[in-house]
């Protein structure tokens, strides 16, 4: 665990992040149990290395949800 | 009826319905049971930071394990942005490989700008995505989408959403003749008759999304759909009778009482 904040684009917007940990990030969403997928500075983040993952300040994070569509 | 394969997949039905646009879930979720649909499509879009915990998400009322999933690349512009929602997709969908590629020319026409979607074509189905292309209805330009190996050509019968309904069919006609691949007419149909017209002319599906969802009983129009690709699909395997200019009696000319 990270004592200092981190700055991350989360989906488009600047947040401030006191861990490191993207499941924390996750599980602060609200996503765990949701059908979702995560990109970090354009890489995806496989679902299996999620737990693991470690963020870094001025990572570009996309997550990504299946919405209605046509 | 008939079933219909795509690349690896057999689709149970012939009529694949978009989840836009709908009141709510729950009303999604019954029209696409009344519509009888098998394939379904979605699209991707970034999840809203500070997710309500008990916010419904779409595929908690759409079990992927009884439909398949068809995400779309609907609001790119791009190659890049295009691909990048594909590989999303896969990740999303446990390594899920089918897609509608949509690679989209035109904010007021939604038309779709057939050089980078032929080059995002290429991309995907060297990185084995299965294919599903919406195209302009050139009949040269979806030959080179077959010759590059997309599972399904997806021409347009009218703009998206306009409910204009099957705008050329002699264009779709000339598609068909030229295809192997499953032709599945995307956009533009506005009602029952629209989607049989497309079925009679020999299309393999037809892919909507509006004209159920905008319908005033959209569960009734999904139901009426699926009977109209039932139909028109039926009536174009029976083969319909020459047209003729004048009369022919249906009726014996002998035994007329006098």
């Amino acid at each position: 665990m990270n004592a200092k904040t981190i700055g991350i684009i989360l989906n488009g917007s600047d947040i401030h992040l006191k861990s490191d940990s993207l499941k924390e990030l996750i599980d602060s969403l609200n996503l765990s149990d949701a059908r979702f997928a995560v990109e970090i500075n354009r890489e995806i983040i496989p679902k299996s290395q999620i737990d693991n993952y470690t963020l870094n300040d001025k990572d570009v994070v996309e997550i990504v949800i299946a919405v209605g569509g046509g | 009826m008939d079933k219909l394969v795509v690349g690896s997949r057999e689709f149970s039905s012939r009529l694949l319905v978009g989840t836009g646009k709908y009141k709510d879930f729950q009303e999604t979720q019954d029209a696409i049971v009344a519509s009888g649909a098998h394939v379904i499509t979605v699209a991707i879009r970034r999840t809203n930071i500070g997710q309500d915990k008990d916010e419904p998400n779409l595929l908690d009322f759409l079990n992927p394990e009884k439909f398949i999933i068809l995400p779309n690349t609907a609001g790119c512009y791009s190659i890049d942005d295009a691909v990048r929602t594909c590989n999303l997709a896969r990740e999303l969908l446990d390594g899920h490989n089918l897609v509608k590629l949509e690679v989209l020319g035109d904010e007021k026409t939604l038309f779709p700008n057939m050089t980078q979607t032929l080059e995002a074509t290429k991309i995907l189905v060297e990185d084995n995505f299965e294919v599903m292309v919406y195209c302009t209805d050139d009949p040269i330009l979806c030959k080179e989408l077959d010759d590059i190996g997309c599972v399904s050509i997806m021409p347009l019968a009218a703009p998206i959403g306009s409910g204009l309904g099957i705008t050329n069919p002699y264009n779709i006609e000339i598609i068909l003749e030229n295809s192997n691949k499953p032709i599945i007419v995307d956009a533009g149909v506005g009602t029952a008759s629209d989607a049989t017209i497309a079925m009679e002319l020999g299309c393999d599906g037809v892919l909507m999304n509006t004209a159920i969802a905008e319908a005033k009983d959209p569960i009734l129009m999904a139901s009426a759909m699926n009977k109209a690709i039932e139909s028109g699909r039926e009536a174009f395997l029976a083969g319909r009778m020459k047209k003729r200019l004048y009369a022919s009696k249906s009726s014996p000319e002998d035994g007329v009482i006098e």
